[in-house]
């Protein structure tokens, strides 16, 4: 996997084009074989969010089939809401998603990840 | 697609308010390639929600909360948006829209929507500053700020949006006064009972009126600083709001020579006297009146979308509106006639206690019009039966003059017993304690507010009752939740199922988005809640037109697979009747081992579930199956258990296996408002358990009893007995029957259970058993809704599109 830029500390990565994800649905990109999974939001024609592909809840589970609702998603497992521009749980559950940065490029999709040493 | 050489029709629309604009997504969504769309508005702005003006007033909305097209609707639908151009001549020769900017247009067909404007009384003094209308965005505006200015508001005009204007004005801060001609408020919809009621209630929250005054001046040097009445009186003001009414904006197509009256005349396809040019919404005149509401021109708009795309169509023949007054802690409603006459039979009630109301009015015994106020219930059925002029009967009349039954035993005591560390809702965990602390100290006051900020109640709802005595008893008389007018759908809307139901049927929609928009939710993107329901009742009203809207499922429903909790999946195949061949199960072995799936299990409903496969596993594996999807993780028909019966067991006395089977080929893949479960038994012993099912059948040897409303789940319920039929015949008609009824009358997410007790049995078998006539429409209705149906997983094996679009993952290396 290459990275075609970066900014700072942040390597961006082609991980597919526009038409390879669905609107107002999530979609799961793998890094590696049993590495981080990234779940990718689609809320209109040119707006995508990525959150790392864990839900908030202290139980666990998937992030990216869950209901989208402005920009929320709805965990599929327990119902909990989580903002998809910050990753942060709503009231009443509580909790953190990694987010990460992401921009286009044409119709190419990037994705942000730190590149720690 | 647009472009040189783009070959379409050219569709104008001129005015982008709510009427033209309703038109062309019906337009869209009928034949989404059939025009080119050009759209001229003269207001600098998208298209907003005008009814919800009155919100933006009283603050409880922002103007992009009422937005309902922004800009970049247009730019997906390839429509020109012209803003802030006027057209100024329509050529109807040469079919051509002369613009402001000096351009024009060609046009194949015209649609005008210019709306209408308000009356200004013309009077000595109407152009003074500090006056304004209550009708688009710059008023709203103009109210606003002059309310941060100057302390006194006079209204001329005691109608709907005159009252609007007045709340929204005291809301801001000033002293309002209602200047009105006529002895009653809202003489065109109300009855001097509710307009009295209402006069009452809105003083009491601020507002003063002056009744039976006629305005004859405005003094003032450059700004009104009084108003003359014609009885010599007069009234001190700082600024004035007119709201005396409205004319139907058609200058346009009078100087071009398209015949109109007090608006544009159009037949009842929305056609003018010009070739091609149709008029929609409140500018034009249909049958002698012009309308001011929005249902109208919904209803109109519809006409005119299959007209315009060459579908067929019944002609509009007028609506008869309900009107609601859009005040926040003021209901009131009215449909059809509202006023005693002599021909009229009326049934009135009235509570003084409650500062409650209801009175509905019969011709020859038939529903004509109804007036509301404070108790909203009925409003959503009320208005239905007023346009149908249903026929009043002893039913009906019971529901509406209602007969609560009294329970003596104190529900209460159990949960004042409750130690306060004792679990309510056992899913989230959440305390009695918890749930107390959050009444007294953070002052919540329904389930609702429970739920959002508690957890509880929110995964099974199984504790809610409990929620509900808790609040009872910490809030005593305080608590209205569960005595509440009307049950919203959940927290993004105030409107009822009811209300949701009759506006997919009567508006004609069709999409997710599209309800939440017309009835104008809060939430506008909806939630868990809402979207899924919303998603039910669209394919419930209209199975012909519905397309299932997969961002709008829960994933299992969306996926066509049951979600674990580690993110894999488990299968099910249907084996009707529970009944399996060696063949299917060499297969099934196969496919477990092939993909390696974690668990092979037996499931409650006589079923084999492959547990643990991975999401993009799942289209191979129904591939290999070559077994039709078994709907075990929807809201559906699942499964028909049954006993092997007559062809076995030494008990048996009718063929259990041969009808569990019939029914389940018959009305598998069917949507419902919960999961449904049906048992077919061969004899009392029950050993396929129909006393815990929501449809369960008992054979004996004369022929079999019906069980309904049973449930082995959360809530533990014993099925009640439906009838007794003697052939297969009524049994399967019965069935369907039942189950298009509860998909009619149950709320999304409400088990059999819970609706045989809301409905009550005896309504249940007086609309099925009883009624052969209404068992019938039933029977077809649900024939219909079985036609569009087909196996879901097929078509995923099928299509490669869908297996890209929901379950394939990217792999980076």
């Amino acid at each position: 996997m290459e990275a075609v830029m970066s900014k700072g500390e942040v390597a961006y990565y082609p991980v597919g084009s526009l038409a390879d994800f669905p609107l107002h649905l999530g979609k799961v990109v793998k890094l590696g074989s049993g590495g981080t999974e990234i779940a990718i939001f689609r809320l209109d024609e040119r707006t995508l969010y990525a959150l790392e592909n864990r839900t908030g809840h202290q139980k666990g589970g998937p992030l990216a089939e869950g209901l989208v609702s402005g920009e929320y998603v709805y965990c599929p497992l327990r119902d909990c809401k989580i903002s998809l521009v910050t990753g942060e749980v709503q009231l009443p559950d509580t909790g953190q998603v990694e987010t990460f940065p992401l921009c286009l490029e044409g119709d190419v999709v990037l994705v942000g990840i730190e590149q720690n040493g | 697609m647009a472009g040189l050489h783009d070959t379409r029709e050219k569709l104008i629309l001129i005015g982008n308010g709510m009427a033209g604009v309703n038109a062309i997504e019906q337009v869209l969504k009928l034949a989404p390639d059939k025009y080119q769309i050009t759209v001229i508005g003269k207001e600098p702005h998208p298209n907003y929600n005008r009814i919800q003006l009155s919100y933006l007033l009283e603050g409880s909305k922002t103007f992009e909360e009422i937005i309902l097209n922004d800009y970049s609707w247009y730019e997906q639908h390839g429509i020109t948006l012209l803003t802030g151009i006027k057209a100024t001549h329509i050529d109807t020769e040469s079919r051509r829209v002369q613009l402001s900017d000096g351009t024009s247009s060609d046009y194949d067909k015209l649609i005008i929507a210019t709306g209408s404007n308000p009356f200004m009384l013309p009077i000595p003094g109407i152009h003074k500053e500090g006056i304004v209308s209550f009708r688009d965005l710059q008023d709203c505006e103009r109210m606003t700020s002059a309310a941060r200015e100057w302390k006194k508001a006079a209204v001329i005009g005691g109608g709907l949006l005159g009252l609007e204007a007045a709340k929204g004005l005291l809301k801001l801060g000033m002293e309002v006064t209602v200047v009105h001609l006529f002895p009653d408020l809202m003489e065109r919809q109300l009855d001097p009972v509710a307009s009295s009621m209402l006069q009452a209630e809105l003083e009491a929250q601020g507002i003063r009126f002056l009744l039976n005054k006629k305005t004859t001046a405005i003094d003032g040097e450059t700004r009104v600083d009084r108003l003359q009445f014609e009885d010599g009186s007069s009234l001190e003001t700082d600024f004035l709001v007119m709201a005396v009414g409205i004319l139907p904006e058609a200058t346009l197509a009078r100087d071009c020579g398209i015949e109109t009256a007090r608006g544009i005349i159009v037949d009842d396809f929305m056609q003018t006297s010009a070739p091609d040019v149709y008029a929609v919404g409140e500018c034009n005149q249909h049958r002698g009146i012009c309308y001011g509401l929005v249902a109208p021109l919904f209803e109109q708009g519809a006409v005119l979308a299959k007209h315009l795309c060459g579908l067929p169509v019944e002609p509009y023949q007028g609506t008869i509106v309900s009107t609601k007054l859009k005040i926040s802690g003021v209901d009131v409603f009215s449909a059809g006639e509202f006023q005693d006459a002599p021909e009229l039979d009326v049934i009135r009630m009235q509570d003084h206690w409650k500062k409650t109301y209801k009175k509905v009015l019969l011709r020859e015994n038939r529903i004509v019009g109804c007036v509301l106020f404070g108790d909203m219930t009925d409003s959503a059925q009320l208005s239905k039966w007023v346009k149908v002029h249903e026929p009043m009967t002893q039913d009906i009349h019971e529901q509406l003059v209602g007969s609560k039954h009294i329970d003596d035993a104190d529900p209460l005591s159990f949960v004042a017993a409750m130690p306060s560390d004792e679990i309510v809702c056992g899913c989230n965990g959440v305390t009695k304690g918890m749930i107390m602390h959050a009444i007294t100290n953070n002052g919540l006051r329904t389930v609702d507010e429970i739920k959002s900020s508690t957890g509880a109640s929110r995964s099974c709802g199984g504790c809610k009752p409990m929620v509900e005595q808790i609040l009872t008893l910490a809030l005593g008389d305080k608590y209205e939740g569960s005595h509440s007018a009307v049950e919203s759908l959940c927290g993004c809307t105030t409107h009822s199922r009811e209300d949701v139901i009759a506006a997919i049927r009567d508006k004609r929609l069709t999409y997710v988005r599209e309800v939440m928009n017309v009835m104008g939710w809060q939430n506008p993107e909806g939630c868990t809640k809402c979207r899924p329901a919303i998603n039910y009742y669209i394919g419930m009203v209209w199975p012909d037109a519905f397309q299932d809207e997969k961002d709008s499922r829960f994933v299992n429903e969306r996926l066509h697979a049951n979600i674990q909790k580690d993110g894999t999946y488990s299968v099910v195949p249907r084996m009707y009747g529970g009944v399996t061949t060696p063949e299917q199960l060499r297969k099934i072995a196969d496919v477990a081992d092939k993909f390696e799936v974690k668990m092979v299990k037996v499931t409650g409903g006589q079923r084999l579930d492959l547990l643990g496969v991975k999401k993009e596993d799942l289209p191979r594996v129904w591939e290999d199956l070559g077994m039709p999807s078994g709907y075990a993780y929807a809201k559906a028909i699942r499964t028909v258990k049954t006993c092997v019966g007559s062809t076995f067991c030494r008990f048996g006395t009718q063929d259990s296996l041969s009808m569990g089977i019939l029914l389940e080929k018959k009305f598998e893949r069917l949507w419902m408002p919960a999961k449904f479960k049906m048992a077919v038994n061969g004899c009392p012993r029950n050993c396929a358990e129909p006393a815990f099912k929501d449809f369960g059948i008992i054979g004996n040897d004369g022929g079999w009893e019906i069980y309904v409303g049973g449930n082995g789940g959360i809530k533990l319920r014993a099925a009640d007995l439906l009838c007794k039929v003697k052939t297969d015949e009524e049994l399967i008609e019965l069935a369907g029957a039942f189950i298009q009824f509860y998909r009619e009358t149950g709320k999304y997410g409400e088990r059999t259970s819970e609706w045989v007790e809301r409905l009550g049995l005896p309504a249940i078998v007086s609309e099925i058993v009883e009624n052969k006539a209404r068992r019938e429409e039933l029977m077809a209705s649900i024939e219909r809704a079985l036609q569009g149906l087909y196996d879901p997983w097929g078509e995923v094996v099928e299509s490669e599109e869908l297996q890209h679009r929901l379950y394939e993952h990217i792999q980076m290396t």
